[in-house]
């Protein structure tokens, strides 16, 4: 099924054959309560429920349909016409769960770990076939420092912190309300408003040398919004500063970890790549680090202070030291 | 009342029939049973038309994962006849404790992948009419964000499905996307990237495969079950031995300007404060890889022991100073 009629109608079939165990299951549930719990408006539940009402075995007189009582806005399934149990889990459905609950199981600084071992067990088991789902999952080993940042988060109070900021290569303490603890692309990330800054910031938990608990609460303001981490943690935006690089092949991969604004072919086997950065302070320091492979274009101003560091570095060394 | 609603109801109950009979039910039959079906068998016409709409009928079933069956109800009987098995149809029974169905219920929201998303929630939806009662405001202190490439839905599919596949693969160090043919053994995610690791047939041998690096659609070719995964095969290690942490082998001396090169000073494990500057000791992995960390804190830092480590940086400087130098001659690659 394509159209997104067809899909529309399958997604119903799917939910009517789900509705009648699970009214089995729950006699004299609310309709309100059922609606809410199965995210569809009560207007559409019972609309649902007036097509399953005509509904039923062969011969499909008044004891074969299936038959449910209301006792005002509650329903009980009295008969189910043989659809008593969901249908087993799809392959796709049992790939989502099984590889969701392994990722969970490998997250450093998971409370109730133990739980979703527990729960991962039991879902394979009833995936049957299907849970040899052939992925597997391994993220950085288990982060100590993760699992305190995640526990002081939890009692809710505002942390003291002593922050490595590699882009501007300074370490700094900072009084953060905490917001949430978050996991991306295999990394933690602690979520705040930093007082300091007076914004949303994330800090990278490996990079958070060390914290206090403070007395006061965590109070972020009203206005603090998580930042969307779905398309990365990095997200240049148009007013940082553009710089434009010529990598070669060795320094291709660049391209690949740091979002580039554009990529095209140089002479020979250069790539020329242009990103946005945070700082050029960052800049300078990682693209003089990758050595003679990468060469600055632009702007003027990083190329003039590459130079001028390397030359005063080198230099450095033609003086006998210590 | 609208056609999709005669539709699914007519979809309902033909669940309902064949899940009632234990004999195998012929198209015939089903069509003088289940309503919706009504039509005259002598008209060809009519009987095209019934047998257009059971056929998509089944395919409907089929694909939302409905257990049809096929066989004959008698070995006179040369008409095919379906039924559905309730033992394969319903979902076994998951005794998940409060605990264990929060946690569930936190997995099926990881998904950020659209197709990933809708089939952890339509499986959680199966667990809760299993009767399953799932707190979903339940959390686990950590939110993890997890994406996929779009490559990981077919090679999972590949992989379960035992076919091998062919997709374009570009590496940084190549120049052009090349084709690859691989018998997929599975997908593994590895320190937050995704990789799939099987038999390579261009190559004879075991290769893993960044998925991000895969351009356009990966195709399964050929037929199911086309090849056989090795016993107890461990994917992590193949994926980890290419792309495993480096160990500490060594530990080196440095002096850094005061108060600067904040990063190299969090990583010491000895700071010795010294008239031109402090004396760190970092313990590293790789000469080489130091070597680029300190050349790139230019005049800040300065190497002094080991004697390579020292002889590196000093190498990889002048070849800087000098690329710069010569830089002049393609002054046309800023422009554009």
């Amino acid at each position: 099924m394509s159209t997104t009629a067809g899909r529309a109608s399958a997604d119903r079939l799917a939910r009517l054959l789900n509705l009648v165990p699970y009214l089995l299951a729950r006699p004299g549930i609310a309709v309100s309560e059922a609606a809410a719990d199965l995210g569809v408006t009560e207007r559409q539940l019972r609309e649902d429920l007036e097509l399953l009402w005509v509904c039923g075995l062969p011969g499909y007189g008044p004891g074969d349909l299936i038959d449910m009582a209301f006792d005002g806005d509650r329903v009980t399934i009295t008969y189910d016409a043989g659809i008593d149990r969901p249908l087993r889990l799809t392959p796709d459905e049992a790939l989502a769960l099984v590889v969701a609950l392994r990722m969970l199981a490998e997250m450093p600084g998971v409370g109730g770990r133990d739980a979703v071992e527990r729960a991962l067990a039991k879902i394979e088991n009833a995936a049957g076939d299907l849970a040899g789902a052939p992925v597997a999952v391994r993220l950085p080993g288990d982060d100590a420092r993760l699992a305190e940042i995640r526990a002081a988060v939890e009692r809710g109070r505002a942390l003291r912190l002593t922050y490595y900021t590699a882009a501007r290569d300074e370490t700094t303490e900072r009084v953060v309300d905490p917001m949430r603890v978050l996991m991306v692309a295999g990394r933690g990330y602690l979520e705040a408003w930093c007082r300091r800054v007076e914004a949303v910031r994330l800090f990278r938990v490996d990079r958070i040398d060390a914290f206090t608990e403070l007395a006061e609460p965590a109070a972020p303001p009203a206005a603090a919004r998580p930042h969307d981490v779905s398309a990365g943690v990095f997200r240049p935006t148009d007013d940082l500063p553009l710089v434009t690089v010529r990598l070669g092949r060795s320094s291709r991969w660049v391209t690949e970890y740091y979002p580039c604004e554009e990529v095209r072919r140089g002479a020979g086997d250069d790539w020329v790549a242009t990103l946005r950065v945070a700082d050029l302070g960052w800049a300078q320091r990682f693209l003089l680090s990758l050595g003679p492979d990468v060469t600055v274009l632009g702007p003027p101003e990083l190329v003039d202070r590459i130079r001028a560091q390397a030359a005063m570095a080198l230099d450095a060394y033609a003086t006998p030291a210590g | 009342m609208g056609v999709s609603r005669i539709r699914t109801e007519r979809l309902v109950n033909l669940v309902i029939c064949l899940l009632s009979t234990r004999r195998f039910l012929t198209a015939a039959q089903i069509a003088a049973t289940v309503p919706g079906y009504e039509h005259d068998p002598d008209d060809p016409k009519d009987h095209e038309a019934f047998q257009r709409k059971f056929e998509r009928d089944k395919a409907e079933l089929r694909e939302l994962g409905v257990p049809l069956e096929t066989g004959t109800a008698s070995v006179f009987d040369s008409e095919p006849g379906y039924r559905i098995a309730h033992r394969e149809y319903a979902l076994p029974d998951i005794p998940l404790k409060p605990d264990e169905a929060a946690a569930v219920g936190i997995a099926a929201r990881l998904w950020q992948h659209a197709g990933l998303a809708a089939a952890a929630s339509s499986g959680l939806a199966k667990l809760r009419a299993a009767g399953v009662d799932v707190d979903p405001s339940a959390t686990l202190g950590v939110e993890p964000v997890v994406t996929v490439d779009p490559a990981f839905a077919p090679l999972t599919a590949a992989a379960r499905e035992r076919r091998a596949v062919t997709f374009q693969y570009r590496t940084p160090e190549g120049d052009e996307p090349v084709a690859r043919h691989l018998e997929p053994w599975g997908v593994v995610c590895w320190q937050g990237r995704w990789y799939v690791v099987g038999h390579d047939r261009d190559r004879g041998a075991t290769r893993c495969f960044r998925l991000s690096r895969m351009v356009g659609a990966v195709k399964a070719t050929g037929r199911p079950g086309a090849f056989t995964p090795p016993e107890q095969v461990d994917l992590i290690s193949h994926v980890a031995h290419y792309s495993g942490p480096v160990p500490t082998v060594g530990r080196a001396t440095v002096v850094v300007a005061p108060g600067r090169a904040a990063g190299l000073r969090r990583w010491a494990t000895e700071t010795l404060p010294g008239p031109d500057g402090d004396r760190l000791v970092l313990p590293y992995g790789d000469v080489e890889r130091l070597a680029g960390t300190l050349v790139g804190y230019g005049a800040d830092v300065t190497a002094l022991d080991p004697p390579e480590l020292r002889d590196a940086v000093i190498q990889a400087l002048k070849e800087v100073v000098a690329r710069y130098d010569t830089r002049a001659d393609t002054p046309a690659e800023v422009a554009s």
